[in-house]
């Protein structure tokens, strides 16, 4: 009874897991774009990046999932209506994306920020003096060495993400959790279904873990100051 | 929606709707009742993975990894909708046993899960903390004639949970933003006051802002009060 659901559970974790990595390559480019413009950008700009960190990290993630799960596709729909297109239907999936994407953003601009200020001033001064411009110079000096201080933050919200990412079935997507509900009220068996994707969830958590930590040690190699503590 | 019924709203997400406690007040009331267990439990579960023998301690370690892996809505669902599998529960249930009953009220479920999940993250960092307890303040106490537990009780708890303050701030804005999980129980705080009224009117943007904008408020109030203790306590690593 309960292996039926198996293969139905598995396919819920790949759609799960392709939520997750989607919105974890999302969050992680709204993340360095603000963390750059936060450091480097114009006033205006900058003001901007903070209040974005400022209000989606003092808000609950649910409730700016479901503000812009249900308001984004009114949003959009009311500026196609004033342009004259048709409404479209916003899809489950790319709005949960969206959504997580959106608040984790937030998380990894100041975790970028925070290991972007660790490297060393006099560096990047003498990369200029080498003759880089400025993209040769966050790409081969900054970057690289900044990785190896972001790595553990980078993990930290990263599994943040993948545990909120099982909020999207409160908004129908049909995830893994979904699945889990719908097999335990079938078989009345919920406890051992949600126990089940929990399971998923730690094994997930643990290979994370362990493939972070082996990144950390190679970044480490990178930089001047991280050695010593790896 | 015009301003009138905007207005009208406001009631329900601040104390009640007429019938219920509802909206910031059940919200503050989950907090609160989450808060103290969890702390106080968070003190024990670390003193027992640092000091404990080492069985308790291996226990102690596999519980809280289980409730920091996995997703406080999923602890929810085991603990609202999962018990009900089980055969004892369902027999408490028939017999009334007011333990079991226990379990299908669902403020209790919400601040059961609350406490298990915030308290393994806090012990998780007390944890860290205590294992690098300067070593020459442990020689001292024992030095003084205090016995272990003494010299926990008397140093490394307050010593701890000082420079703790900082990380517990986060901490307890999680835990004020994990509250908001209990509208998938039935709850109506916050967010389960804006979701019945997106139920109701299909209009998104003023029941989520009102409900964004109060844990904004919310937010920066529990930053402003951790700023307050970190003065207090936290005096002596100002530089004058």
């Amino acid at each position: 009874m309960v292996i039926d659901y198996l293969p139905l559970l598995l396919q819920g974790a790949g759609l799960s897991l392709c939520v997750m990595l989607l919105a974890l390559v999302l969050a992680l480019i709204l993340g360095l774009i603000n963390a750059v413009v936060k450091l480097f950008g114009p006033p205006w700009l900058r003001w901007l990046s903070t209040g974005y960190t400022t209000l989606v990290r003092g808000i609950p993630e649910l409730v700016i999932m479901l503000l812009l799960f249900f308001g984004g596709e009114m949003l959009v729909n009311g500026f196609l209506g004033l342009l004259g297109i048709g409404p479209v239907h916003f899809n489950t999936f790319l709005s949960g994306v969206l959504a997580i994407g959106f608040v984790f953003g937030a998380y990894y601009t100041e975790t970028f920020r925070g290991a972007f200020q660790t490297v060393d001033q006099g560096q990047l001064e003498a990369a200029v003096a080498y003759g880089m411009h400025p993209g040769q110079v966050f790409r081969r000096v900054m970057l690289p060495q900044m990785l190896s201080f972001a790595i553990p933050g980078i993990n930290n919200n990263w599994l943040g993400l993948m545990k909120a990412s099982a909020l999207v079935s409160i908004l129908g997507l049909e995830d893994m959790v979904w699945l889990a509900e719908q097999a335990g009220r079938a078989t009345q068996k919920p406890f051992l279904f949600y126990f089940l994707i929990s399971l998923i969830y730690m094994v997930i958590t643990a290979l994370s873990g362990w493939m972070f930590s082996r990144l950390a040690r190679r970044y480490a190699l990178y930089s001047s100051t991280a050695r010593d503590t790896y | 929606m015009n301003l009138q019924t905007i207005l009208d709203t406001v009631p329900t997400f601040l104390w009640s709707d007429g019938n219920d406690v509802t909206g910031l007040a059940v919200t503050a009331k989950l907090f609160l009742l989450s808060v103290v267990p969890g702390m106080m439990l968070a003190v024990i579960m670390a003193v027992g993975q640092v000091y404990g023998p080492r069985p308790l301690a291996m226990l102690i370690r596999s519980v809280s990894y289980f409730f920091r892996s996995t997703p406080l809505y999923l602890q929810l669902m085991l603990i609202y909708y999962g018990l009900s599998q089980f055969d004892v529960v369902q027999l408490g249930w028939q017999n009334d046993q007011p333990f079991w009953l226990l379990f299908r009220d669902a403020t209790f479920c919400a601040t059961l899960a609350l406490v298990l999940n915030t308290s393994a993250y806090v012990a998780e960092l007390l944890a860290g903390m205590m294992v690098t307890f300067p070593r020459q303040e442990w020689v001292a106490g024992e030095a003084f004639g205090m016995s272990r537990a003494q010299i926990i009780r008397r140093l490394v708890l307050p010593a701890t949970l000082r420079r703790g303050i900082p990380a517990l701030n986060n901490e307890m804005v999680f835990l004020l933003h994990a509250t908001s999980l209990a509208s998938t129980v039935t709850l109506l705080d916050i967010t389960g006051v804006a979701r019945s009224f997106y139920a109701a009117t299909y209009s998104p943007f003023i029941p989520f802002l009102l409900a964004a904008a109060l844990y904004l408020v919310c937010t920066f109030a529990l930053i402003f009060l951790f700023s307050l203790t970190e003065r207090r306590w936290l005096a002596f690593t100002r530089r004058s």
